[in-house]
């Protein structure tokens, strides 16, 4: 069992849902970044998925689309995300995921990534454009070095296309919560409560929904469905308005 | 070769909410598109609606300077002024098969949007245009007749306000409206089956070239060229030389303004490997892979990627790749024009363009064939800011 399960596990027993905030690397500037992970840390975090940037993130709405953009305009690159991890490893009690586009990563090459990854103590990867079927050199490298790249589905993945992600999935499942972008302010498709029970049956790790998740309350419905909760767009513009990631995480608590 | 791949290009690198729609169209690609009922009305169309075939021009004023026969495939003289009108009703048609009710695509001159809006008329349907504000701007004419079409178009503020933003745009809006809309991919890119979609359908152009040089001269030519933005034209025409070991393939990419480091639009001339846009190809990119920003004064070859099939026929030696800057390209477009009485699209005088300037590397007397892709009435604004061309 992975660090990621465990950790989703641990919180589960504690009787919560394990809280997963995603922010953009570098966002709002290279130092603020550090400052409000490290408020992350210290507020609930569970996991925390840092979002590695890219100039065209086809899968993102508005505001991360935004805060990427943002972040490569300072200058912000993989390399130097993982140059700071590294600097900073063993400081965050939180398990670490990388979240980006597989262009950076492809550059940076597989292998060389993955071996700083977990010399950052990095423990999964998402990657949005990489379904099953295109990731299996990747995936099999960053299991070498002990990291789960992270499955993600949606409302129109079959039962079948689940099965075969389970067969090698790691850490948590990724539950995209309705048809679209990051940061969409829609209610959830009815469809969505199938879908989390299909992966339930189809999966044996901790089910995280994400995706247009802004406060606890839109989680009653799902019940045990889920366990753990990832949070991005609304996150980023709570940073924006107030300047600090405390307030947001404390509806969480 | 694996499934979806060409060499070690091409892939399907898209979010997995994207996978069901395009497993269907694999699904449409493989069942729906060789069938006889399917063929006979797309033929019907090619013929009927679009004009085909086009004529393959002989230019006698450029060939007698050159001392070669520059033949040019009549693409220009198609319904809508393009190649693109092919492969748009062929995915239009397939749509309506699917039982899709819209057509969503991205435009860059603005030809693919004109030719999407254009099928979705004649075959009863939605269609919404993404493009790029920079695009918008500099292809108005284009813009006003996608709307008299009944076309939405939407404007991509994102970016760098171009094609590639256009393409982020059309696949985010897919992703939520994949059940009613089919996304009428523009070139022969993306993700897998696009880029053998969009062949299979422009691939009406080599077929017909082949034939009427045969017919013309009694044998195969010895250089086919094409410009390559995406390549949609250039594939169509290349696929139907592939096999014909002996007749050089030229693509011809967008040098942008042509000094050393300029913003250029030439992935495989000086890109590296790389994935964007559901597809492993050619790219300009930096070395942190982010993708860098494209120009080219022809707005349908202005993308920082290729398609991966070109990708890999360079790579693996069968086609060449050569690059034509914006200047070289207007003499050309004005060549043509005052030679021949032809008004080329500005995407296409690139590829004549390398002709014209490298007239030495053609042996005297021998044939070679242009893919005219499109037509220059769309380029009237920008070309009108270079006076020197009506001198």
């Amino acid at each position: 069992m992975t660090s990621l399960t465990e950790r989703i596990n641990a919180a589960n027993k504690a009787g919560r849902k394990a809280v997963i905030p995603f922010l953009t690397a570098g966002f709002p500037t290279k130092t603020d970044f550090f400052t409000h992970l490290e408020e992350l840390d210290a507020n609930g975090a569970d996991i925390i998925e840092i979002g590695v940037p890219f100039s065209d993130p086809a899968a993102d709405g508005p505001v991360v689309e935004a805060a990427s953009i943002r972040a490569l305009e300072q200058g912000v690159t993989l390399h130097w995300i993982m140059q700071e991890l590294i600097k900073r490893r063993g400081q965050y009690q939180a398990e670490l995921v990388l979240m980006g586009y597989i262009n950076p990563f492809f550059q940076y090459g597989f292998a060389e990534f993955a071996e700083d990854a977990a010399k950052a103590g990095v423990s999964g990867l998402i990657v949005p454009d990489l379904p099953f079927g295109e990731d299996q050199e990747f995936k099999t490298i960053l299991k070498e070095q002990g990291i789960a790249l992270i499955s993600l589905i949606g409302l129109n993945t079959p039962k079948e296309r689940m099965q075969a992600y389970a067969e090698q999935a790691e850490g948590y499942v990724y539950v995209v919560s309705y048809m679209g972008t990051t940061g969409a302010a829609v209610a959830f498709p009815p469809e969505l409560k199938k879908t989390l029970s299909d992966a339930r049956e189809a999966f044996d790790i901790p089910l995280a929904l994400g995706f247009g998740i802004k406060e606890p309350q839109q989680l009653e419905p799902f019940g045990d469905a889920i366990d753990a909760v990832v949070f991005g767009s609304a996150l980023i513009k709570d940073i924006e308005e107030k300047g600090t990631a405390v307030p947001f995480m404390e509806r969480w608590k | 070769m694996t499934k979806g791949y060409f060499g070690k290009f091409g892939g399907q690198f898209v979010a997995e909410l994207l996978i069901p729609p395009l497993k269907e169209l694999e699904h449409a690609l493989e069942h729906i598109v060789p069938s006889e009922a399917f063929q006979t009305e797309f033929s019907d169309y090619l013929k009927n609606y679009v004009g085909r075939e086009s004529p393959l021009t002989l230019c006698p004023t450029i060939s007698k300077n050159l001392g070669f026969n520059l033949y040019l495939k009549r693409e220009d003289l198609n319904h809508t002024g393009s190649h693109k009108i092919n492969n748009v009703l062929g995915q239009a048609l397939l749509a309506k098969h699917m039982g899709k009710k819209a057509l969503l695509t991205e435009t860059g001159a603005g030809m693919n949007g004109v030719a999407t809006a254009t099928a979705a008329r004649a075959l009863d349907m939605d269609c919404i245009v993404f493009m790029g504000a920079v695009d918008v701007e500099r292809q108005s004419h284009n813009v006003r007749r996608m709307k008299l079409l009944g076309a939405t178009v939407v404007p991509v503020e994102a970016g760098s306000k171009t094609l590639k933003d256009a393409i982020n745009e059309a696949l985010r809006f897919w992703i939520k409206e994949q059940a009613d809309y089919h996304y009428c991919f523009g070139t022969a890119a993306g993700p897998h089956p696009f880029p053998t979609l969009v062949r299979e359908f422009q691939s009406v152009v080599g077929r017909e070239a082949r034939k009427q040089i045969i017919e013309r001269t009694g044998a195969l030519p010895h250089s086919v060229l094409a410009c390559v933005g995406g390549g949609s034209n250039a594939i169509g025409i290349f696929s139907g030389f592939v096999d014909d070991c002996d007749v050089n393939l030229i693509g011809v990419e967008a040098a942008g303004t042509g000094e050393e480091g300029c913003t250029n639009s030439a992935p495989l001339c000086l890109g590296t490997d790389g994935i964007l846009h559901g597809q492993r190809t050619m790219l300009l990119q930096d070395d942190d892979g982010q993708i860098l920003p494209s120009h080219s004064i022809a707005g349908g070859l202005d993308y920082p990627g290729v398609g991966p099939e070109h990708a890999h026929l360079q790579h693996c030696g069968r086609a060449s790749y050569v690059k034509i800057n914006d200047c070289e390209a207007l003499n050309a477009f004005k060549t043509l024009t005052r030679s021949e009485g032809i008004i080329p699209a500005l995407e296409s005088s690139h590829a004549v363009a390398y002709v014209l300037e490298n007239k030495e590397k053609f042996p005297k007397g021998c044939n070679v064939i242009v893919n005219l892709s499109g037509r220059g009435d769309k380029d009237m604004d920008i070309v009108e800011q270079c006076t020197e061309l009506f001198d």
